[in-house]
């Protein structure tokens, strides 16, 4: 309804009809919960009722070690710099004798303090190998601040929670 | 009862001693019941389960473990804040409130005491409580506390008069400004002024709601545009006393407009012994309609805008208001 007392259609209505009906809604909505809880709430009580998220939900970030090359590209691109890499080379012998030394990229330290994330989800975007998943897991809140930082072996543990990624389009 | 306590109570200093107690002890708990119900009826007016844990079931004791996590807290007064009109403006703010309870009859012989200008003294004292917020405003040495202290200063000045110019009429009415007298004018009459004054009661709700700086009249808070306002510096207790004072205003300004216009302590066909029991309980069930109103207003309507609120208070309460006041004394005089 406009100031004028005209609803939208250009119909002339009582000026504060809208008011009496925005009451109207609220008290509706108040008997409707009040005595029918089960067909009309919106949300549910939390710890004893869990509502299950999508499975795409931004819940917490998991990573897969194997796949990880200490590429160091999410920990540059990460808005707040809550990633923390640390690694070094491995030097694997030859297959032949005399052959030549191969160097592999060896994970020391893959932490991410949930702290200061912000889920945006842009070091899942630029993981190159594949080693960043999202997944719909929440209930990792912590007393303490500082045990919000989650080593690469918790973060490991929630690869098992990532889902399947969706079948690919043909 | 025994006569040690008659006696015992008969002197002035004992009895003006258990009184202060009463009201000492009343508005934490009216405080408490209209913020629980507030709290429940929010949620299930939003489609919410509203608070549910503590207390073990409905929540209960939620706004006791409030009230308690206050006390907890810091008491923080800012390095630039004049420190004795700081801490001074949550008191002053409260001993409005509490001196409102003095003139509200609770039944027939039930009043802490029945002044012959009682309506006039509520008017007063509830302006007591503009200054404790305009004290806030201006001590806490903060920008959005000092804009959000004027405006309640603007808000509570401009709704102050419809709210005067609307108690004239049951006062007319009744031919008196005792409370008590006001109640029995009803009695006589058979009805309560409602009927007569239906005008006056709209009035009277809405500046109280404005006097009352609640939602749609918060502008002085308004935690979109000043974070808190006036209470932006507050923490610990001192908060607690202007959250207190709040609700028991609610439930102050609701039984002052249940005397003057629905009848008070007073309903038909009650006998007059029931009603020295009863009285109380009639006052409070009615004081708790308004109250339900008044949560339910806040809960469906978003805030005016400064000059919209302005507006209302000038160029339609106060004209309208000024009107009902002439209509009644001319009817008055001609039956």
């Amino acid at each position: 309804m406009t100031a004028n007392g005209k609803s939208n259609g250009g119909r002339r209505t009582v000026p504060g009809m809208g008011m009496v009906k925005g009451l109207g809604v609220t008290i509706s909505a108040m008997f409707k919960t009040i005595f029918l809880p089960g067909k009309h709430l919106a949300t549910v009580n939390y710890p004893k009722v869990k509502e299950t998220p999508v499975p795409r939900a931004r819940g917490v970030i998991a990573l897969d070690q194997e796949a990880c090359t200490v590429c160091m590209l999410c920990a540059r691109n990460c808005p707040d710099w809550c990633i923390y890499i640390e690694g070094h080379k491995e030097e694997i012998p030859p297959d032949k004798p005399g052959g030549r030394i191969k160097v592999r990229a060896k994970l020391d330290r893959f932490d991410i303090d949930y702290a200061l994330c912000m889920y945006c989800g842009i070091c899942v975007e630029v993981c190159p190998f594949d080693a960043l998943f999202w997944s719909p897991e929440y209930e990792y809140s912590e007393p303490h601040m500082g045990d919000m930082m989650h080593d690469m072996d918790r973060l490991q543990d929630w690869l098992k929670t990532v889902p399947e990624p969706p079948a690919l389009e043909k | 009862m025994p006569t040690w306590i008659t006696d015992l109570f008969s002197n002035f200093w004992v009895s003006l001693g258990g009184k202060l107690l009463l009201v000492a002890l009343m508005i934490p708990l009216v405080g408490m019941v209209i913020g629980f119900a507030e709290m429940k009826l929010s949620a299930k007016m939003q489609y919410r389960v509203g608070p549910y844990f503590a207390g073990g079931r409905w929540g209960w004791a939620q706004l006791i473990a409030d009230g308690v996590k206050f006390f907890q807290k810091e008491d923080i007064v800012p390095t630039d804040a004049d420190r004795p009109v700081f801490k001074s403006a949550p008191i002053l703010v409260l001993v409005g409130t509490v001196a409102l309870f003095v003139v509200i009859p609770f039944g027939p012989n039930l009043i802490f005491r029945d002044l012959d200008v009682a309506i006039f003294y509520a008017l007063a004292i509830s302006s007591l409580s503009t200054i404790g917020v305009l004290m806030a405003g201006w001590s806490s040495a903060n920008k959005y506390s000092l804009i959000g202290g004027l405006r309640a200063a603007g808000q509570l000045i401009a709704y102050e008069l419809p709210l005067v110019l609307a108690v004239v009429g049951p006062v007319i009415l009744a031919g008196t400004m005792s409370m008590q007298g006001i109640v029995q004018a009803q009695i006589d009459a058979g009805y309560p002024f409602i009927v007569l004054q239906f005008v006056g009661f709209i009035i009277f709700m809405i500046a109280a709601l404005a006097e009352l700086t609640r939602i749609p009249f918060d502008m002085p808070i308004a935690e979109s545009e000043l974070v808190m306002g006036y209470l932006t510096e507050y923490s610990g207790f001192r908060f607690l006393f202007f959250f207190l004072a709040e609700f028991a205003n609610m439930f102050t300004m609701s039984a002052i407009a249940v005397t003057l216009f629905l009848g008070g302590w007073w309903l038909p066909f009650i006998p007059a012994e029931t009603l020295e029991y009863a009285g109380p309980l009639i006052l409070i069930g009615k004081t708790f309609l308004l109250v339900f109103a008044m949560i339910w207003f806040r809960w469906t309507f978003p805030r005016f805008r400064e000059d919209q609120l302005q507006s209302i208070a000038w160029k339609w309460l106060v004209p309208i208001a000024l009107l009902n006041i002439t209509v009644t004394a001319a009817l008055k005089v001609l039956f």
